[in-house]
């Protein structure tokens, strides 16, 4: 058990863009929510999932949509706690604890908001291990839990409950309403028991996105020490650091889909890197052959100071550093890959494992 | 005759130009800033006249070029307090204005502040019904303690209905108030956008001062000109429009000189590097204007999204420190600055400096002594230097094909003829005056930066559709139709949301209306 106080929020924010492997949403409007719950109701505690009972119920927060949107039509502040307070009058049941669904991108910060708010613990963990666009994309997914019943609730105060028969249609009834609420949404679902969280979460992440924020940050050392603590203490695998020579981005079916190309550097004069991406990255080639796909992180970091760069924020020019971290190998199964394979995101290729 | 005057107040100089119809110079002057403002905007406008040997009402039309709302923002002077009014309630609720704002800044501008309904979707539609009577009685109660106002409503970059509605209310019953709207100022991110409204808010008086320094300072020479003033992008606000958007403004320095130095060196597509004593700035002009950043930036402390030059800033220049360790040889980050006219070799110090191992490899004649630097620390040193610079260069351009490279600033005589990755070095006559010359050329845009959904039309409809609509605003800004040039188009689909909604850039740019050519 350890307390996450308004002094952490610098390092999760970077840990957690670094985790949105390019996509994910910036932390920065809701590490604000967290920052005001936590100056009022006090610090959050991150337990271990260990430490929960099995019986109790453990509920899941995030939110859903464009995160533009989400920068303009910022939230009232009461729509996490209303999405929870609804799943658990339909369940008529109290939460003992608080989740988060994904712990890259601006969902690692929003549970944390209500946690504090509601005064109840958050487990260290998420059910990604990464940033990804859908709601079935999940260990609990993989794991045959349910998504629904589910709360959508907007800033006006509407909500709604969702009982779907699977849960790609979750994703796709939600997916619309959030359209209708105006682009943004906040979501309580996969209601589960402890024992059921135990069994199917992906442990540890938010302290390791914290870890991550604190090492990127730390100016004592230097990018040659991160580096090697990156890869020694995180199985980081170094990909590629070199220039971005181009970003193509294509926007005809209204996804950010694009590739990025980059010409080496040092080590790595005379290579290439091509990274194709929607929202998030999700291939890299070296000199045309495949050394890295999703599920695996392929995170894009510059080159100097070792910042995450978001798939939005590429451009020419830029100085970068490519690491890949290996996913967690629940996503290492047929379901897994299945549900977030290169194949599920339209890529004629399968997944290659990282070759160290 | 009509010719143009273009003034540029610095810190520590006024200069002034005077250019033909066909945008030839045709007198300039530096003038040292006096006591006030005013006197030594008039002395300038003087000496200039003087040297062309035009009488006063050959001017048609004055550009100024001021960096006096920087500075108050920066130095936390002379700012006035604000009245905050946020549409968009109960959306938003959760992170009040002024949010992550530096204290001595926040503690002069904040007086009063209130978040009502009202607002929009992304998509236009209106989130809730107006709260003009909660508006009408925050301003009974606050309106006499303020003078000015900021109203911020959600997506107002997509539907602004709501600001104006404000603007007419105020109008009508507090006319004393000045009203700065968000949709005007900045584009889709409430915070950061509402931050910018709020500085703008906060200058209203300064403002106010700069343009009647400005307009008093004309009339005693005789001058009567339109006046405009230049801003960030590197096109003009005629008075009226400086007046209620003097934030617009806070770049305008380094844009002028970039548009100035292109224009000088008679190039529409260049980098441009300016090499000063301690660091030097490197940014780009794409099509005359220069290249606008695509992050947030901060203005004294605060974050706000209006677009500014992109620039780099190197820690090079000719005073830089070179060093020698077992394993490389460095060249800055730290410098002897201005004292380099003591301290470097070639002046007879005893420091080693990037001025030095330039003269050291002959790339430039500085000084009154040979430095003593070896030829192999001078030849390595030098050779740190281009590779810091080049890659500054590198990082700016657009695409790996050589672009023209503009050297200015007192440190571009070290530079040699040739870089990776330019085509040419040119280092135009006339540049102690760019700002002011980049004033006096500037031309008049209109702008679009919102969300369109774009279901049940086609993208072409709607690029074409804001493309209208950005042409329409530059000539209602005072710009001359059938001049429009599209400076920029971009369009950014929203992430995470298959509603076929994108982000849409437009900026369109033209002569003054007007104007002779």
């Amino acid at each position: 058990m350890r307390t996450i106080t308004v002094a952490d929020l610098a390092d999760l924010s970077v840990g957690a863009t670094l985790l949105g492997t390019g996509g994910g949403g910036d932390p920065y409007i809701g590490s604000l929510m967290t920052e005001a719950a936590i100056s009022r109701f006090g610090p959050v505690t991150l337990i271990d999932v260990d430490e929960l009972p099995d019986e109790g119920l453990v509920i899941p927060a995030a939110m859903m949509g464009a995160p533009t949107v989400m920068v303009e039509k910022i939230p009232n502040g009461r729509e996490i706690q209303t999405a929870v307070s609804a799943l658990e009058r339909t369940l008529n049941q109290k939460a003992i604890a608080i989740m988060t669904i994904e712990a890259g991108g601006i969902n690692s910060m929003i549970p944390l908001a209500v946690a504090a708010e509601l005064g109840l613990p958050v487990i260290d963990g998420d059910s990604m291990g990464r940033a990804f666009p859908e709601l079935q994309m999940t260990s609990f997914h993989v794991h045959g839990i349910r998504a629904t019943p589910m709360a959508l609730v907007d800033e006006k105060g509407n909500h709604l409950i969702i009982d779907a028969i699977d849960n790609p249609w979750t994703e796709r009834l939600a997916r619309t309403a959030t359209v209708a609420v105006g682009g943004a949404a906040i979501i309580a679902l996969y209601p589960m028991t402890g024992r059921q969280a135990k069994m199917t979460m992906v442990r540890g992440t938010m302290g390791k996105a914290m870890e991550l924020g604190r090492l990127l940050r730390d100016t004592r050392l230097s990018v040659t020490e991160i580096g090697e603590k990156l890869s020694g203490d995180h199985g980081a695998l170094e990909l590629f650091s070199g220039k971005v020579v181009d970003v193509e981005r294509h926007s005809g079916d209204g996804f950010a889909r694009g590739t990025l190309s980059c010409s080496g550097l040092g080590a790595y004069d005379g290579s290439v890197l091509r990274i194709e991406f929607q929202n998030e990255n999700l291939i890299a080639l070296r000199d045309g052959i495949v050394v890295a796909t999703v599920p695996d992180l392929i995170c894009v970091l510059d080159r100097e100071t070792l910042m995450p760069i978001t798939t939005e924020g590429l451009t020419y020019g830029q100085r970068v550093t490519v690491y890949a971290f290996p996913c967690d190998p629940v996503w290492n199964t047929p379901k897994g890959m299945e549900t977030v394979g290169p194949r599920y995101f339209g890529y004629q290729v399968d997944y290659t494992p990282l070759q160290r | 005759m009509k010719y143009r005057l273009g003034i540029d107040v610095g810190g520590t100089n006024t200069d002034a130009v005077i250019l033909t119809p066909d945008d030839m110079v045709v007198a300039k002057t530096k003038t040292p800033v006096t006591r006030d403002v005013v006197s030594s905007i008039r002395d300038a406008v003087r000496a200039v006249l003087k040297d062309s040997e035009l009488p006063a009402d050959a001017i048609s039309h004055a550009m100024l070029g001021t960096t006096q709302v920087t500075n108050a923002i920066i130095e936390r002077q002379r700012l006035n307090p604000v009245g905050m009014i946020r549409i968009g309630a109960p959306a938003t609720l959760a992170v009040p204005p002024l949010t992550g704002w530096p204290a001595s800044l926040k503690e002069m501008v904040q007086r009063a502040s209130i978040m009502v309904r009202g607002g929009h979707e992304f998509d236009g539609r209106p989130m809730a019904p107006l709260g003009l009577n909660d508006i009408r009685r925050f301003l009974d109660e606050n309106a006499h303690t303020l003078s000015s106002i900021a109203v911020t409503a959600v997506f107002s970059p997509v539907n602004a209905e709501h600001e104006l509605a404000v603007r007419d209310l105020i109008g009508d019953e507090y006319p004393h108030l000045t009203v700065s709207l968000s949709h005007e100022i900045g584009s889709v991110g409430l915070l950061e956008r509402e931050n910018a409204t709020v500085l703008n808010a906060a200058v209203a008086e300064v403002a106010s001062m700069a343009a009647n320094a400005f307009e008093d300072a004309l009339r005693e020479v005789g001058v009567e000109a339109a006046l405009f003033f230049a801003q960030n992008d590197g096109t003009l606000m005629a008075m009226d429009y400086a007046l209620r958007y003097p934030i617009l403004t806070v770049a305008c320095g380094p844009t002028n000189s970039m548009r100035g130095a292109a224009f000088l060196s008679r190039l529409d597509d260049a980098v441009i590097i300016d090499v000063g004593g301690t660091s030097s700035d490197i940014g780009m002009i794409r099509g005359g204007f220069p290249r606008q950043s695509s992050l947030a930036v901060e203005v004294g402390g605060v974050r706000t999204n209006f677009r500014m030059p992109d620039l780099i800033a190197l820690g090079l220049g000719g005073g830089s420190r070179v060093r020698e360790s077992e394993e490389r040889v460095t060249v800055g980050p730290d410098s002897v600055g201005y004292r380099i006219i003591e301290e470097a070799q070639v002046f007879g110090g005893d420091v080693l400096t990037f001025t030095d191992v330039a003269v050291g490899q002959k790339k430039a004649h500085i000084g009154h002594r040979n430095p003593t630097v070896s030829q192999d620390l001078s030849e390595r040193a030098y050779r740190e230097a281009l590779r810091i610079i080049e890659e500054g260069i590198d990082r700016m351009k657009t695409s790996a094909e050589p672009v023209p490279l503009i050297a200015v600033g007192g440190g571009s005589a070290l530079l040699p003829d040739r870089l990776e990755g330019v085509s040419e070095v040119i280092r135009p006559l006339h540049f102690d005056v760019a700002n002011a010359i980049g004033a006096a050329i500037a031309q008049v845009s209109g702008r679009v930066d919102r969300i369109y959904a774009m279901t049940g039309r086609s993208r072409d409809q709607v690029i074409q559709d804001a493309i209208a609509t950005a042409q329409a605003d530059a000539v209602r800004a005072g710009a001359d139709r059938n001049t429009l040039e599209i400076i920029e188009v971009e369009e950014i689909p929203l992430a995470y949301l298959p509603s076929n909604a994108s982000r849409v850039r437009i900026t369109v740019a033209g002569q003054l209306a007007g104007d002779p050519l």
